[in-house]
């Protein structure tokens, strides 16, 4: 798929009506396509070229990129510096930014900086605590939560000032997103934080994994009955396991991962659990893109990363739709640049 | 103390109705505090909040209470401090991911707004960030001199 003012790497595209980025990915999910986003594990290394390898497995199977930032409080290179590596070559990288590190000061700073650099779209997330990482005698910070964090971003990019009131004279063009978890107790009141996040200037949802449909529709009925679905995307977070004993690991040990016994069961059943696991992934996200109002899906294969491209060929979800990658037009981006 | 702080949670609709007469007292009662001197009162007024609210709710003084829109379930006392609501990590059992032994302060606060009339709606207010500057200060006086139109 071509917009016809495609740009070339580092270029922005036009800012349409409506739209508050010049991003390729607020185009795809305006343009009412199903949206496939998945995320790169940042390197524990300065080597760009580590960053790029990574980003490559992704070339014509999805529509943005996320950066984690600290993920699981571990330390990684930092998502701002791989989204500067990754507009670099004309990637639409999605920043992500926990308030577990930064203080208000340091997270105004990196939202213009990301949005100078070419970031076009920004996660807004609370974060883990530094219990769970490999740093556990940092300071959490958590001056700001999703939600604050959400308005503050908000404040930057509509009103035209720092939280403190002080002016910018040229505002950052993002789209504003935030991360949601359906599968998780208070379970009755998850549409409603939905509700609050979109209230506090989400206009995209990636969420934590799901195996469980069934939830998922109860959940996004309780999203249209809010009114939500004209107001928010939502991208449902799969992933493929690696076998029974993994998946059972991750559900004991992973806080807010919910796992039905079913997938469990399925997974113990399986001659090959990865293949299995894949092939469950491939079930899931075809379920997944029939349910009413879900706008993409947010495939997150940690240390699986290669088989993203075979979940996405398989599950047909992209439909034929080739998204934009470094190199895959070599005569428009040439003829754009002599232009 | 964690038992008395689950105690004013299933209590949080006469916590709160009590609160909000109290509130009108310290409010009606601005001219005295002002005659006495709002500073001079800081330390005295906070202490004693300090160990009235601690008892009740595990308080941890951040000098901007939002008690009434927490179903009277302390915000504070979640380790990510989070003011706007649960985060993704609650346990299916619904304890809190970093201290699995604690029940999640905000399913807590959930439960209490039920309790309350209105809570529902005062928990989808969406909360700003927290100003470091007012901790260990207190919230009564700052709340009362605010309701009576003066702001200092």
């Amino acid at each position: 798929m071509n917009f016809e003012d495609e740009p070339v790497p580092g270029y922005p595209l036009p800012i349409l009506p409506g739209h508050t980025s010049p991003g390729r990915f607020e185009r795809v999910l305006r343009a009412g396509q199903f949206a496939v986003t998945s995320e790169l594990a940042p390197p524990d290394s300065a080597d760009p070229e580590d960053v790029y390898r990574r980003s490559r497995i992704f070339h014509g199977y999805v529509d943005a990129i996320n950066a984690t930032d600290g993920s699981g409080a571990n330390c990684h290179m930092s998502s701002l510096a791989v989204c500067a590596l990754l507009t670099r070559v004309g990637y639409a990288p999605v920043m992500q930014i926990s308030c577990r590190d930064k203080n208000p000061i340091a997270i105004q700073g990196d939202i213009l900086g990301g949005a100078a650099l070419g970031v076009c779209n920004i996660l807004c997330l609370t974060g883990d605590g530094v219990q769970a990482g490999d740093h556990p005698q940092a300071l959490p910070v958590f001056d700001l939560d999703s939600i604050s964090l959400l308005t503050t971003a908000r404040t930057l990019r509509d009103e035209h000032r720092f939280l403190s009131g002080r002016k910018l004279t040229y505002a950052p063009r993002v789209l504003l997103g935030a991360a949601e978890n359906p599968f998780t107790p208070p379970l009755q009141w998850r549409a409603q934080r939905l509700a609050k996040k979109v209230a506090a200037g989400a206009q995209f949802i990636q969420t934590q994994y799901c195996y469980d449909v069934p939830r998922l529709k109860l959940f996004m009925r309780q999203v249209e009955d809010l009114g939500l679905l004209d107001k928010v995307f939502i991208l449902v977070g799969v992933g493929p396991l690696r076998s029974a004993k993994a998946a059972e690991w991750m559900r004991t040990h992973v806080p807010g991962l919910h796992i039905p016994d079913q997938v469990i069961e399925r997974m113990a059943g399986a001659a090959d659990g990865a293949r299995e696991g894949r092939n469950l992934c491939i079930d899931l996200v075809q379920e997944i893109r029939a349910v009413p109002g879900v706008s993409g899906i947010h495939l997150m294969a940690y240390r699986q990363e290669d088989s993203v491209a075979e979940i996405i060929d398989r599950s047909g979800v992209l439909g034929g739709r080739v998204p934009w990658y470094p190199g895959r037009d070599p005569e428009l981006n040439t003829n754009r640049k002599a232009s | 103390m964690y038992a008395v702080r689950q105690w004013s949670v299933r209590h949080a609709g006469g916590l709160n109705a009590f609160y909000h007469r109290f509130e009108a007292v310290l409010t009606t009662l601005h001219p005295l505090w002002k005659l006495l001197g709002y500073r001079r009162l800081e330390r005295p007024v906070a202490a004693i909040e300090k160990s009235v609210k601690g008892l009740l709710f595990d308080c941890r003084m951040c000098g901007q209470c939002i008690l009434s829109s927490t179903g009277m379930s302390c915000p504070m006392n979640c380790p990510k401090n989070l003011r706007n609501g649960p985060c993704g990590g609650v346990r299916a059992d619904g304890h809190c991911e970093v201290l699995p032994e604690m029940k999640c302060v905000w399913a807590q606060a959930i439960a209490g707004s039920e309790r309350m009339p209105g809570g529902a709606d005062a928990l989808s207010k969406v909360q700003v960030a927290i100003d470091r500057r007012l901790q260990g200060r207190s919230s009564w006086l700052r709340v009362a001199r605010e309701r009576a139109g003066d702001s200092g």
